[in-house]
């Protein structure tokens, strides 16, 4: 599975890519491409810039009035500035660092994406509900109380049901933005377990603090420090003998 | 050595000090209204003109006097005072102009009413040519209320976590549909209070509808918007001042209406605000 990584379509690419926050920069020259059904993980120290990295993908660091942008983001080769923000985004799901869930019933959470994007049809949605909460492992425990608020769900349970509205919406790839932060271990395990099964059918990139998490997850690690991207490499020669000794040493702990 | 538990009874000695003397005078006012102006209240009182130069009969003219001008001023200033906090808060650019805006709204709900009222004459009244009227007088109360109902709205649309905002655009809607199916239903509380603020104050005031639309006396109702006609507060101040002799029973009377007004008025929005609250859980 790891040894193929050349031989996937090249989903996002990513080149020279550069972003100031007013005077600030969070993102230097990078460039590196991102391979269909894989899961990248994306490590590095806080402010290393790899949070604002992911938010490139689906063009929210844009929210942010004072960003400048330079480089090229394309999406299977199309520019990305040149596609609909609300058609990438569909295409281009996030899952965040908190639990998020809107001030919405579990169903109408699901199906919020879905609705936004024009369906009616309630058969058609309750149908999408309940795959996605199946693909998220989340249905079993909730299929009984679909109309409570979300917010009644606890932690772990919020994330689930979080990416299962990503899935709603049928999305290509899947940003995951230190999903597990806040989660105990057993949560933890389950989010990672549904990652896993997502890559079958999605692409995913997955930014975390969580050095093991990056090499129990991650077909590809990348490591950012200070806004560069220092190297990326096939995860398991990542861990093993990494290319850099700044590389080495965030793996062992030594700073970040 | 100061004794930590002593300073923190003289606080909490302050703090509920403070309470008392903001309760006990409302508490006064309603309870005088109430004693003095119930004596008046008969059907006869609500539903009957005015009679023997107003020192008998009723207040009727004067009650839907008022709550024709309170239906104008809110039906005018909502909508236009919701729009505007929306593209203040969602869409306007973070810059100089903006925030010189936004200090603008926030110092006109400070202007004094009469200085509305001066501004209703000379531009509804006179340049627009709609003479003393209830399209004058609405106009007038919507201008006033409409920096309370502009601020209070805005600072309901920016509580709204930008969390669900990024959630709501990281699943593709568009920004109109987050603001309409995420940022608003959640900011409404927030946006009926700032209208309950601006009803309380378009029933209550007189100086803006003094030049603009109140009529002295006039036991009838009004055929159109272009109609001048009595109202509650007006009333009050006439009664009260302008003419002789009229009983302290009356005067309170009409007091207590619209009293019973402005708190029903209230009572309506806190319970719609209440029903809204219930599902608001984060």
């Amino acid at each position: 599975m790891v040894n193929d990584t050349s031989t996937r379509t090249i989903k996002f690419g990513v080149k020279d890519l550069s972003i100031w926050f007013g005077n600030v920069p969070a993102l230097k020259h990078v460039s590196l491409d991102i391979r269909s059904n894989m899961i990248l993980s994306v490590i590095g120290p806080s402010n290393s810039g790899k949070t604002t990295f992911l938010r490139m993908l689906n063009r929210m660091n844009e929210l942010n009035q004072n960003s400048r942008i330079e480089g090229e983001v394309t999406l299977e080769g199309d520019d990305i500035k040149n596609v609909d923000v609300e058609i990438l985004r569909k295409r281009v799901g996030m899952v965040f660092a908190l639990p998020l869930p809107l001030p919405l019933s579990i169903f109408d959470n699901v199906a919020y994406g879905v609705r936004m994007h024009g369906l009616k049809d309630k058969r058609v949605l309750r149908e999408k509900v309940e795959v996605s909460l199946k693909e998220a492992y989340l249905w079993e425990e909730v299929k009984d109380r679909l109309g409570e608020s979300a917010f009644k769900l606890s932690g772990g349970q919020q994330q689930r049901l979080c990416i299962a509205r990503t899935l709603a919406v049928e999305p290509e790839v899947i940003l995951f933005d230190e999903p597990c932060s806040g989660l105990d271990p057993i949560s933890t395990a389950k989010v990672e377990d549904a990652m896993v099964e997502l890559k079958q059918k999605y692409t995913v990139v997955l930014v975390t603090n969580n050095v093991k998490q990056a090499a129990r997850v991650g077909d590809l690690t990348a490591f950012f420090l200070g806004g560069e991207l220092i190297e990326i490499d096939k995860t398991d020669k990542m861990f093993t003998a990494p290319g850099d000794k700044r590389t080495d040493g965030y793996i062992r702990g030594k700073f970040g | 050595m100061r004794n930590p538990y002593r300073s923190q009874k003289i606080a909490y000695a302050f703090l509920l000090l403070s309470t008392l003397l903001i309760v006990v005078p409302v508490g006064m006012i309603v309870v005088i209204i109430i004693q003095k102006g119930l004596p008046a209240m008969n059907w006869q009182f609500l539903s009957d003109i005015p009679r023997q130069g107003m020192r008998a009969g009723g207040i009727f003219p004067a009650i839907v006097g008022t709550l024709y001008l309170v239906t104008g001023a809110i039906s005018f200033a909502l909508p236009i005072g919701l729009l505007a906090a929306i593209y203040l808060s969602e869409y306007s650019r973070d810059n100089l102009l903006t925030r010189i805006i936004k200090l603008a709204i926030v110092n006109l709900a400070g202007v004094p009413s009469v200085v509305y009222g001066l501004f209703g004459l000379a531009l509804f009244v006179i340049f627009f040519g709609f003479g003393a009227s209830i399209l004058s007088g609405s106009l007038t109360l919507g201008i006033m209320i409409l920096p309370v109902i502009i601020t209070t709205s805005r600072e309901a649309l920016e509580s709204v976590p930008a969390s669900f905002r990024e959630v709501s655009l990281s699943l593709g809607a568009s920004k109109w549909q987050t603001i309409r199916h995420i940022v608003l239903p959640n900011a409404l509380p927030g946006i009926l209070t700032g209208t309950i603020l601006g009803l309380g104050r378009a029933a209550g005031e007189t100086a803006p509808i003094l030049f603009t639309v109140a009529a002295f006396y006039l036991p009838q109702l009004p055929d159109s918007i272009m109609d001048q006609v009595m109202a509650l507060p007006y009333h009050l101040y006439v009664i009260s001042t302008q003419v002789p002799n009229v009983d302290e029973k009356i005067r309170y009377g009409t007091a207590l209406v619209l009293l019973a007004m402005v708190l029903f008025m209230n009572l309506i929005a806190i319970i719609i605000r209440h029903k809204f609250r219930k599902r608001k859980k984060w």
